[in-house]
């Protein structure tokens, strides 16, 4: 699991890419979690999940848990371009009354 | 015709990948399509953690999870039966863990929703559990029949025409 960001007008974009499960959640939690720290000025984040190519409950666990962490700092969290795979447990589980998709 | 396979792994949470790609990979005599395939790994995904995450939670070292597959192989596509069995700790209340939501790890960004999500992407799904001996998920799919439905349903069309 590997996470690329970009950060323009205070935004900040996470391209996630790879396989989000439990082994995989622990990296990717501590990364975002930085990502959260260091960009804490941001207005908004933006979770890209173009690339994931796997997801379970966990990475449910991942996003939700990254929600708080960012909303500690004010900045509400976006979802975006979910595989079709990805899409139906986002919506099943009701992440995107959280976390809105755009 | 049947076909079948066990495979015996370490409770470990990189045989996570390994076992839902392992179960997707036998699945394929099926002709699944890819939204069956997906949803398979998912499930199975699901099951393996629970047992690595909580079955064995107390005791990490030496501990085993069975992952059995059964394909009935129909004329067209089959069921595909999945059987993943710990001897772990067991679940007290299995009809609280089964709801949506429902976590004994809160504090883990735990999000309560495997047992949903298996029971949603199986058409088929059952816990046997028994405290401190182990958990037993039975789940089953129907696989590669898109196509005898697409049949049926021009069947019907040509028939509604005439």
């Amino acid at each position: 699991m590997q996470i690329r960001t970009d950060y323009r007008d205070r935004v900040l974009y996470m391209c996630l890419s790879g396989e989000l499960d439990e082994h995989n959640a622990a990296l990717a939690r501590r990364d975002a979690d930085r990502l959260a720290d260091v960009h804490a000025q941001s207005e908004r984040a933006v979770f890209d999940l173009g690339e994931v190519s796997f997801m379970d409950s966990t990475g449910i666990g991942f996003l939700i848990g990254r929600y708080k962490k960012f909303r500690c700092y004010g900045i509400p969290v976006y979802l975006t371009n979910p595989t079709l795979a990805t899409d139906r447990i986002l919506q099943m589980s009701g992440v995107y009354r959280l976390m809105p998709k755009i | 015709m049947e076909n079948y396979m066990k495979l015996e792994i370490s409770a470990l949470s990189q045989n996570e990948g390994f076992a839902r790609n392992a179960v997707a990979a036998f699945a394929l005599c099926l002709n699944p399509s890819l939204t069956e395939l997906s949803d398979v790994k998912t499930a199975v995904s699901e099951a393996v953690t629970n047992c690595i995450v909580h079955a064995y939670r107390k005791d990490k070292e030496g501990n085993k999870i069975v992952i059995e597959c059964r394909a009935e192989e129909w004329e067209v596509g089959g069921v595909l039966h999945i059987t993943v069995t710990d001897e772990g700790c067991g679940i007290a209340d299995v009809r609280k863990a089964v709801e949506p939501f429902f976590t004994t790890l809160d504090e883990e960004e735990r999000s309560g929703m495997g047992f949903t999500i298996m029971q949603t992407f199986m058409d088929g799904f059952e816990v046997d559990s028994e405290k401190d001996r182990g958990t037993k998920i039975s789940m089953f799919r129907r696989m590669g029949q898109t196509g005898v439905l697409r049949e049926k349903c021009e069947d019907e069309g040509k028939r509604a025409d005439a």
